[in-house]
């Protein structure tokens, strides 16, 4: 019994070593991330201050000796390179030139073995830029030696300072600027919008596309791949082609219109907010450049949808259909009461995946409008706050923002997920 | 049971499908020649109706006086080119003609002909239920689906191919004609290739895309197998939790790391590097790739390993000789997939790469979205960066395209 304990210990210990290298990477990568950018969320942090600030030393000749006896004045320029970060130990470090003696000392300087001089300060404030001065008189074994004419002195700089992540004290204002900036609301709107219609359209363009290749007939595998196409293609790639085809003075969805005459003068599709569309002699406003984000999040991803529907398509038991088949039901109807039903708990799964990963994408609107007119999401917030504005925290508050609501479609998704496979 | 009697619905089914098939045909023939040529107004609808009724009324005529199906098809392709030939002097009436719209309505007609006789066959003239209706809509349908869905797949990517291969003046001239002339000189007609190749030094970019890519895979393949390996074989506390953690860590948003990662890697000088970038995607494949080969591994029976274990071999050498060597169709299909990941992959290509010698093909293209760059070379690098994955995919296909519904690639 004793060993067969010893056994399942081993087992452990063996299944935490194999883990390790996976756990570690992820962890350090993804979750301490995740963490890390809660902490930054409350400090008030910008682009700038992620490269430390250190001290500047500017050493200068003011007078050059000629002759023996003659005087050697050097000045020292310290500066901080930030404007507003402390710093902290600056040692300044100063060499005597070799035949020359220093004329008189402030008490700034202590005076380290032979030829070293040596000046500290506990804090240097942030902006603040100071100069000194150092005579020396020269003997003639100065002239002798192959002294620097620029720093004869070869004078260096130390400093210290505290890191900006772990020093600057907690607020709240980051989350206060971000939710009382104009827009906020508006893109907040967008960033359920467009993944709630990208994925649905998506969904109903995957079942199309499925029903029509569960067939067998010549050329079906090809056709199933290239179908795939969008989705497996370079984002960066598909954006640019979308852009340009786009494009309303060289782009070739408006060129066509323009010559077969259907329209007077050129779509700006990505960019422009509304177009009025004359319904029944109304003219409704209709949000063009949102409606194309949409299109091609639906263009891009149906492809998901439609590999997933497919295959559960392919599942579904032959004779039921043949059943259906004796009974005369015709094609809607066989649609409707059997394809449906049997691809129906699978349409929740992948809805709520392709809500959770449109949610999250970054890349298809930042490539294809950058965030104008009306399109901004919160992931296109996020940069536009730590990079654009160069505001770290901000967009740190907005990842946190879009994170906390992340998690709860994710317990959603945890939960189908659950119920699908508790059935 | 006379089979030769014809009922008002049949024909009117057949008048159906033979107007729907003319009227797609000959918008798909308009399409092709807009595309490829001088753009042409949209042809008019009585034309393409009363050529449609045509093919209707003798596709009714072919399924009940043409007995064979040898006989049946030179009647279609016959009856085709008549057709097509009053098509011509009905358009020919209004539009001046050219020799491409002669040649384009001879193809054209007997296509339309053989498709909607093909169509027509399990549809019968007499004896016309309301499912033979349901068919013919099904039918219209289908047609239209497949037309509608081939276009928009296909016509993105021939659009960046056709660019690529203009120059300047030819694509500000006529952006609606995307035809390419194949006879020009090489050195012209891949002139733009060359410069983003050489002068661009996408050479190098790609170099460098493929060794991120490549590195990745092992990397990322490693731990992930080791690690699905313990998560199925091994029993330990904790071993269910893991999985589904695993699953949740998979669909945490990439924009959420960005920031901290960049402010860290900043910080310890890893930005900008190819190794910051590695580590990266290694740990953001690292999940998809464990999560998938759990589920593989499962499949796999335990039996043989077992027997390896008793036979004396180590855990690791049954790793080694017996889970990889089985799971080899799998993992390389992950790989592939992790591949493919890492070579797409643009936002911390982005963000963290600044020295041209070590950007990404993708981090490159950004390079190139410059006012000062002529659009087709945008998209011969476009061209450059899709090829390689659109190759890879159409080989590893039939491996791929299960892996891709058991896990889903991240996207």
């Amino acid at each position: 019994m004793k060993k067969y304990k010893s056994l399942a210990a081993q087992e452990a210990r063996l299944a935490f070593w194999m883990l390790l290298p996976a756990v570690v990477i992820v962890a350090s990568v993804i979750l301490f991330p995740v963490i890390a950018n809660f902490w930054i969320s409350f400090k008030s942090i910008g682009l700038g201050d992620l490269r430390p600030p250190v001290a500047i030393l500017r050493e200068r000749v003011v007078q050059t000796p000629k002759k023996p006896g003659d005087e050697l004045v050097v000045t020292y320029q310290i500066r901080n390179s930030s404007r507003d970060r402390d710093l902290s130990d600056v040692v300044v470090t100063v060499r005597i030139p070799k035949g020359a003696s220093i004329a008189d000392l402030d008490d700034m300087w202590t005076v380290e073995g032979k030829r070293t001089l040596k000046s500290t300060f506990d804090r240097w404030e942030g902006g603040l830029s100071r100069t000194f001065e150092l005579r020396f008189i020269t003997e003639s074994e100065y002239f002798t030696r192959d002294v620097d004419p620029r720093a004869p002195t070869s004078a260096e700089i130390e400093s210290a300072s505290k890191n900006a992540l772990l020093s600057s004290p907690f607020t709240l204002d980051n989350f206060r600027k971000v939710v009382q900036a104009r827009h906020f609301s508006r893109s907040l709107i967008f960033s359920f919008v467009y993944p709630f219609l990208g994925a649905l359209i998506s969904i109903l363009m995957g079942i199309m596309a499925a029903l029509l290749l569960n067939r067998t007939f010549r050329g079906q595998s090809f056709l199933r791949g290239l179908f795939l196409f969008p989705y497996i293609s370079p984002i960066i790639a598909a954006t640019f082609v979308w852009v340009f085809f786009l494009d309303p003075f060289s782009g070739t969805v408006n060129a066509l219109l323009l010559d077969t005459g259907v329209i007077d003068a050129p779509i700006p599709f990505l960019n422009a907010w509304t177009i009025d569309i004359s319904l029944f002699g109304m003219k409704v406003p209709f949000p063009l450049a949102r409606a194309m984000v949409i299109f091609f999040d639906a263009w891009r991803y149906f492809p998901f949808a439609f590999l997933f529907i497919l295959s559960r398509l392919q599942a579904i038991p032959e004779d039921l259909y043949e059943a259906a088949d004796v009974d005369g039901a015709g094609y809607f109807k066989k649609f409707r009461h059997i394809t449906l039903p049997q691809i129906s708990s699978v349409l929740g799964t992948i809805f709520l995946l392709r809500f959770i990963w449109t949610f999250n994408k970054f890349d298809d609107v930042f490539l294809l409008t950058g965030g104008s007119a009306g399109t901004k999401t919160l992931p296109v917030e996020v940069y536009d706050n730590a990079f654009g504005r160069g505001d770290i925290g901000a967009g740190a508050a907005t990842a946190v923002l879009l994170f906390l609501m992340l998690s709860i479609f994710m317990a959603l998704y945890f939960k189908l997920l659950k119920e699908v496979d508790d059935e | 049971m006379n089979d030769r009697a014809i009922s008002g619905l049949g024909m009117t089914v057949a008048l159906v499908l033979g107007v729907f098939y003319t009227i797609l045909s000959v918008f798909v023939w308009f399409l092709a020649v807009s595309l490829l040529g001088k753009t042409n107004a949209f042809p008019p609808l009585l034309p393409m109706v009363v050529t449609g009724v045509l093919v209707g009324l003798s596709n009714g005529y072919c399924k009940v006086r043409i007995r064979g199906e040898k006989r049946q098809i030179l009647f279609s392709v016959g009856a085709g080119l008549i057709i097509a030939l009053i098509w011509l002097l009905l358009y020919g009436f209004k539009a001046s003609l050219t020799v491409k719209d002669v040649f384009g309505a001879l193809i054209t007609f007997p296509i339309i002909k053989l498709l909607s006789r093909n169509a027509m066959k399990d549809i019968p003239l007499s004896r016309t239920t309301k499912g033979h209706v349901e068919l013919m809509v099904v039918k219209i349908l289908r047609a239209f689906g497949l037309f509608f869905f081939t276009l928009i797949v296909v016509f993105p990517f021939y659009f960046m191919l056709a660019t690529s291969l203009k120059s300047r003046a030819e694509y500000l001239m006529d952006p609606a004609n995307l035809s390419v002339n194949l006879l020009q000189h090489p050195s012209k007609l891949f002139g733009g290739y060359i410069e983003v190749l050489f002068r661009f030094g996408f050479v190098r970019f790609i170099m460098n895309s493929a060794i991120v890519a490549a590195l990745t895979v092992v990397i990322t393949l490693i731990p992930s197998i080791l690690g699905a390996y313990a998560v199925t074989r091994l029993r330990f506390r904790g071993r269910d939790l893991l999985s589904r953690l695993i699953l949740l860590i998979y669909m945490f948003p990439a924009i959420v790391l960005v920031i901290p990662l960049y402010s860290v890697f900043t910080q310890a000088g890893l930005r900008d590097t190819r190794l910051g970038l590695l580590i990266i995607y290694a740990a953001m494949t690292i999940p998809v790739a464990l999560y998938m080969l759990r589920s593989y591994f499962l499949t796999l029976p335990a039996d043989l390993e077992e027997a390896g274990l008793i036979d004396g071999l180590s855990r690791l050498g049954v790793i080694i000789r017996i889970t990889i060597p089985l799971a080899m169709p799998a993992i390389a299909a992950i790989g592939l997939y992790v591949f493919m990941i890492a070579w797409n992959e643009f936002l911390f290509a982005y963000m963290f790469l600044d020295t041209p010698e070590i950007f990404t093909l993708a981090r490159g293209m950004v390079m190139l979205d410059d006012q000062e760059v002529p659009r087709q070379l945008l998209m011969a690098g476009a061209v450059i960066i899709t090829v390689p994955i659109m190759v890879l995919f159409i080989r590893f296909q039939k491996h791929l395209v299960g892996g891709l519904t058991a896990g889903g690639v991240k996207g």
